[in-house]
């Protein structure tokens, strides 16, 4: 009894974590390759959630359809927000930066809101509903599946960042902008291209969260603040640490959720990851994986 | 003539409470208090450099100890003021620590992570604060006068306000202030130039969460009745909104900044019951109305103007002393 409980907080941990990693990695290719700390990475992916089920619910689409639809939007509006808003903004200082990116948040958001209102919206079902038997512990499909997404997601990104041109350029951007321009790299593409993935990599992390919970409101958008003890943990600037601080923080937050919230009454998931970040700034603010090259006075 | 144009803004102040209906009381104490919290922000991110997602937590925690002192300590609501800005003061400085070593994007998210710290020992410490249920908070009262409506309530709200004006003015005009600029605009000068850094930031820290500690207690006096939902971290957003669209590092700005913004949603309230009739879903709608004005106040203020309506209400300042300066017998006087 005790220890099913303890596998199902930590596969419930793992899924969400996962989801987590996502999101982070999206946040950390912002930053690596712009500087830039984007605090709307979590209506990002409520933008995902809500496209992806307005053409499923109002065109009618099937999945296999809705979904490209949702990616294309999304990085559509990657590329647009750096254009718009965020390029004027190139050697401001970080309060700005960050500033923007509030607003960015609240704009998203509140019109998110303005067009599909405020109750929680049922999400189609795209996994079979039965549970699977892990072992001893039932778990649904819908997390496997979700689990498994993120894997070939991350592994694909892994890939692009490797091989393929803009993968590398990208990575010169983030190394050294000077000699990347020198190279003859497009600095500003680049900026616009980490947007681009940001946008739908948390997307794809709305999609799948929309479709494990059935439902999706506006508290879709607190993973974006859940991003944060993510990625200082792993590392501003590193994607392995983005995924482990996400399953990291995704386990502790449940662990410590489940065994806790009953004697603390409740509220404990919300809090700790950001206890975890506060202790981490304390001990090693460059995080696990990150350079160590955090502006300290 | 600027002597005339303060005399006369004054004056309407003060006349207000006995020409001015309940609604604008409302409406002028929230503009007071949030006058007094965007200063006490303004000194820590504008005028210091150090940006602070905390400021909905120093308001509840202002809150919260003017209820507990009042309720519970049996201190007197007037002397409850200073003291909950004494204890958000407090707070605030323990917060600033980290400082000395984040800056920027580390200290928003030390900051955040104080919001949601804040406001899980708020819910989880009932026998001080009420837990979930919150508290209610009596009105202040001192020798037979009883400050529990916006009406006597404004007095008070102005007396801090202008208070909090003149000292924050004086602030940066003095040594200490001029520090505090210093150290936002280059650290390692500032403290080449024999600046105490550590000092500087905490100061900073101390002095701005005594401010909102205030604008919180008087935010609660107001209101009546506070719970830990009276303080989400839209609240820091919006406060920060107001420190932006005001003028960061600007005194004047600040109460541009939150007047200007606290006036807006009333505006808006105004302007959908006039609509109301053409689309009546629209007043359902005015907190999701607001939220999206202030956020595109922000994107388009840090992109066009990012030193805020201060540096326009400068800019329009100057340009009429210019032409009347171009023009000295046309014109007339």
């Amino acid at each position: 009894m005790d220890f099913t409980f303890l596998l199902q907080l930590l596969i419930n941990g793992l899924v969400v974590g996962s989801i987590y990693a996502l999101v982070a990695t999206g946040f950390v290719i912002i930053h690596k390759s712009t500087g830039a700390l984007n605090l709307a990475q979590g209506e990002f992916l409520m933008v995902g959630a809500y496209v992806c089920l307005y053409a499923m619910t109002t065109f009618r689409l099937p999945f296999a359809a809705a979904f490209p639809l949702t990616l294309a939007f999304t990085a559509l509006l990657g590329v647009l927000i750096e254009r718009v808003v965020l390029r004027p903004l190139l050697g401001s200082p970080v309060i700005s930066v960050i500033m923007v990116t509030l607003g960015l948040a609240g704009l998203l958001r509140s019109g998110l809101q303005f067009f599909f209102g405020t109750d929680t919206r049922a999400f189609p079902e795209l996994f079979p509903s039965a549970p699977v038997m892990l072992g001893v512990v039932p778990v649904s499909q819908g997390y496997i599946w979700s689990v498994a997404g993120v894997t070939v997601l991350l592994t694909a990104l892994g890939l692009f960042f490797r091989y393929s041109r803009a993968g590398l350029a990208l990575r010169a951007t983030a190394s050294n902008q000077q000699t990347a321009l020198s190279m003859g790299i497009s600095v500003k593409r680049m900026f616009a291209l980490s947007w681009c993935i940001a946008a739908v990599v948390s997307a794809i992390g709305g999609v799948l969260l929309g479709a494990i919970r059935g439902g999706i409101d506006m508290s879709l958008g607190h993973m974006g603040l859940k991003v944060l003890p993510v990625v200082i943990l792993g590392g501003l600037d590193s994607v392995p640490g983005a995924i482990v601080g996400g399953l990291f923080i995704g386990v502790v937050e449940n662990l410590t959720g489940g065994y806790l919230d009953p004697l603390l009454g409740g509220g404990v998931k919300e809090v700790v990851p950001y206890i975890v970040l506060v202790l981490i700034l304390m001990v090693r603010p460059s995080g696990l994986f990150g350079r160590k090259k955090v502006d300290r006075v | 003539m600027r002597r005339v144009a303060s005399g006369v803004t004054l004056a309407a102040l003060v006349l207000l409470p006995f020409f001015g209906s309940n609604y604008a009381l409302d409406v002028a104490n929230r503009c007071g208090i949030a006058v007094i919290g965007v200063l006490g922000l303004n000194i820590l991110t504008g005028f210091t450099g150090l940006i602070s997602l905390g400021n909905a937590a120093f308001m509840a925690i202002g809150g919260f100890s003017a209820a507990f002192l009042i309720t519970k300590a049996g201190v007197n609501g007037f002397a409850a003021i200073p003291a909950a800005g004494a204890i958000a003061a407090l707070l605030g400085m323990i917060v600033g620590v980290p400082s000395l070593r984040l800056k920027g994007l580390y200290l928003a998210m030390a900051t955040l992570a104080a919001h949601f710290i804040v406001e899980f020992t708020v819910v989880k410490w009932e026998s001080v604060t009420g837990g979930v249920s919150g508290m209610s908070v009596p009105a202040p009262a001192l020798f037979g006068v009883v400050l529990d409506n916006d009406r006597k309530l404004f007095g008070l709200v102005l007396l801090l306000a202008l208070a909090a004006l003149l000292f924050a003015r004086n602030l940066f005009r003095a040594r200490p202030g001029r520090a505090l600029i210093a150290v936002r605009d280059h650290e390692t000068a500032a403290a080449v130039m024999g600046i105490d850094v550590f000092r500087a930031k905490i100061s900073a820290f101390g002095l701005s969460a005594f401010f909102v500690g205030v604008a919180g207690a008087l935010a609660a006096i107001q209101s009546r009745i506070i719970s830990p939902e009276s303080y989400p971290l839209s609240l820091a957003i919006d406060a920060l909104s107001m420190v932006i669209i005001g003028g960061m590092g600007s005194v004047a700005g600040s109460v541009l900044g939150a007047v200007g913004l606290t006036l807006l949603p009333e505006g808006l309230r105004a302007a959908t019951n006039a609509l109301s009739g053409q689309w009546p879903d629209l007043i359902s709608k005015l907190s999701i109305l607001k939220e999206l004005v202030f956020s595109i106040l922000i994107i388009v203020f840090l992109i066009f103007e990012p030193h805020g309506l201060a540096a326009l209400w400068r800019r329009a300042v100057r340009k009429r002393h210019a032409t009347t300066q171009q023009q000295p017998e046309g014109g007339g006087k």
